[in-house]
């Protein structure tokens, strides 16, 4: 089959799996409300100040809204930092991006920067920068001493960032208010919260920018799975390339950590998954990423609203319970050789 | 005749960073031209130039001194895709770390076609499978490239450059972990892409025998600079290769007729010693 073929095959069964899920987690949740009454309160039949639509509309809705948008774009940025990086074990969380994210974002919340739409661009603002930072840092511990980053050492870079970034988070939040620790480490593993209505589309905005500087670049991205020098002579300007990608992967990871907290392993089993599916064509994997991410995290949120009912787990928790087994199966057996 | 690359007395020196050499390296003075139609074979000792000879011809690396034309039109006034589809270029080897299939490889070379574009059109289906049949790959389009020999995984990266429809073909060690039998093949599949399609080559090779076998013309460069350009009866002089290489070796004119052949003479460190 064609590759165009392929695509719309699976994005449409990714895309009707995406409804199914969503409207399964609409009907799921600690408060007991009958499927008929959720019906009731998303056609607006319920009253307005009435449990069943407040829990719903207000709540459940735009909580799967937030993990449907979280989830694609940690899965996009997955695929970009593979291919950007040309490690197919890299991620937002493991090369330590997300942890220099969530450093931005708790200084820019230390300043009082919360959720209003404009002060939810200064702390999107706040994790981009951290991110940068991050991202530096990683390159220039990766860099030393060899013309080209090997995989372990690049991981290796991004794990020590990770772990610098996490002690200086509990560091900030312990100078400033010790109380707020707990609430923070809650954030740390993943909060998927509700946004107010102006937040959530500036959130969707970011997403939609970062999604389309990397999709625009997607046939380029198998190029670059060539090496740099020969994807320049394959026509590609691969400095330009790489800015265009590393932007919009670092976008879509800092909107993602401002938004919802710092959650690991999205970008690594998603892509992975769909790889077997469909195979490295980055044409294939960004749009299919996008909706397969959406699933996942929609999925595993609803576990964790669900599964010690009337408390709740930190999405972060389930996607590591997935993730970290996932990153060990693939270590073992696909890289083996390459490690 | 115009030539089709030309390099007019180019100078290049890698930056200070002692990061990718041990000691500096510069090219000085290289001049010389390529025409159309022609294959010429690039030879010299390991750090004689050869490499960053291709990277500037593909503007992967920009000159410090002179200037390179392709087509009578400056390197610098080309667009990438443009030149992308005058120029060629066969690496060593390919990355697995992503399984590509031999099709999907192949179908990257149309790329300069149309930057733009986000899948390859029938029209672009068309030119990889041509190019696939070309090298002889084309029943392996749909296996993953780590599945495939040395070989095969060399003829699939040349139908990826075929895939180009270049005017000029750069092989950058085409054999240098082939066998036997397939140094053979490569010899005959670019002779035959030589003389059928007109197509030009410039060939990077440790091989001498290999050049000798292919080539028109024989560049051989000795630390960053042109030693010989000639016929491979002239460059393949005894004295000067073992001067070039710093060893001892015997060229066999081959009866007369066919290319010289290059013969290494082993020190067996017991004539001269004992």
């Amino acid at each position: 089959m064609s590759p165009q073929g392929r695509l719309a095959l699976v994005l449409g069964g990714l895309a009707g799996l995406l409804v199914a899920v969503a409207a399964a987690a609409l009907f799921l949740g600690s408060a007991p409300i009958s499927p008929g009454a959720v019906i009731g309160a998303v056609t607006g039949r319920a009253a307005a100040e009435s449990v069943e639509r407040v829990v719903t509309v207000s709540i459940r809705l735009p909580r799967i809204a937030v993990a449907a948008l979280a989830g694609g774009a940690l899965a996009v940025a997955g695929v970009a930092f593979q291919a950007l990086t040309r490690n197919p074990l890299a991620e937002p969380s493991v090369l330590g991006i997300s942890g220099g994210a969530a450093f931005g974002v708790v200084i820019g919340q230390s300043f009082g920067l919360g959720l209003t739409v404009v002060e939810a661009v200064g702390l999107t603002g706040f994790a981009f920068a951290g991110a940068l930072l991050a991202a530096a840092a990683v390159y220039l511990i990766a860099a030393v001493g060899r013309a080209a980053i090997q995989i372990q050492t690049l991981l290796l870079a991004g794990v020590i960032v990770g772990i610098f970034f996490a002690s200086a988070i509990t560091v900030i939040i312990s100078l400033l208010d010790f109380n707020r620790l707990g609430g923070v480490i809650h954030w740390l593993l993943g909060n998927l919260a509700p946004i107010p209505p102006g937040a959530l589309g500036l959130f969707a905005l970011l997403l939609a920018a970062g999604f389309g500087l990397v999709l625009s670049h997607a046939r380029e991205l198998n190029l670059l799975a060539l090496g740099e020098e020969s994807a320049q002579q394959l026509g590609v300007n691969a400095e330009r390339l790489k800015l265009m990608i590393f932007t919009g992967a670092a976008l879509l990871t800092a909107s993602v950590v401002a938004f919802a907290g710092p959650i690991g392993f999205v970008g690594l089993v998603v892509p992975h998954t769909l790889r077997m599916l469909l195979g490295p064509d980055n044409r294939l994997l960004v749009p299919t990423s996008l909706v397969g991410g959406a699933i996942f995290l929609l999925v595993a949120d609803t576990v964790a609203r669900n599964v010690v009912a009337p408390a709740e787990l930190s999405v972060g928790v389930i996607t590591s319970f997935c993730g970290a087994p996932f990153f060990v199966y693939l270590l073992r057996t696909r890289y083996r050789g390459t490690l | 005749m115009t030539a089709l690359a030309e390099f007019r007395a180019v100078g290049f020196a890698y930056p200070a960073s002692a990061k990718y050499r041990a000691r500096p390296f510069r090219l000085a003075n290289l001049s010389f031209a390529i025409a159309p139609g022609e294959i010429v074979g690039v030879i010299g000792p390991n750090s004689s130039g050869k490499t960053t000879l291709i990277r500037l011809l593909t503007r992967v690396l920009e000159p410090g001194e002179g200037e390179i034309a392709l087509e009578g039109k400056r390197l610098r006034d080309w667009g990438r895709a443009a030149l992308a589809r005058r120029i060629a270029v066969v690496p060593q080897g390919v990355s697995r770390d992503f399984p590509f299939t031999v099709e999907e490889l192949v179908l990257m070379g149309r790329y300069p076609h149309a930057p733009g574009r986000y899948f390859e059109n029938p029209a672009d289906v068309r030119a990889a499978r041509a190019a696939m049949d070309a090298t002889g790959v084309l029943d392996l389009a749909p296996l993953a490239l780590a599945s495939l020999g040395g070989g095969e995984t060399q003829r699939a990266i040349i139908a990826r450059a075929l895939a180009q429809e270049p005017r000029l073909l750069v092989l950058d060690e085409p054999t240098a972990h082939l066998d036997l039998r397939y140094q053979a093949e490569t010899a005959a599949l670019l002779r035959r892409l030589n003389r059928q399609r007109g197509l030009t080559v410039l060939l990077v090779s440790h091989d001498l025998n290999l050049a000798a076998e292919v080539a028109d013309r024989l560049l051989l460069l000795a630390d960053g600079r042109v030693a010989r350009l000639g016929a491979p009866a002239e460059v393949l002089d005894e004295a000067l290769i073992a001067s070039v290489y710093g060893c001892a070796v015997r060229v066999d004119a081959d009866a007369g007729t066919g290319p010289p052949r290059v013969r290494l003479l082993y020190d067996r460190g017991v004539a001269g010693r004992v």
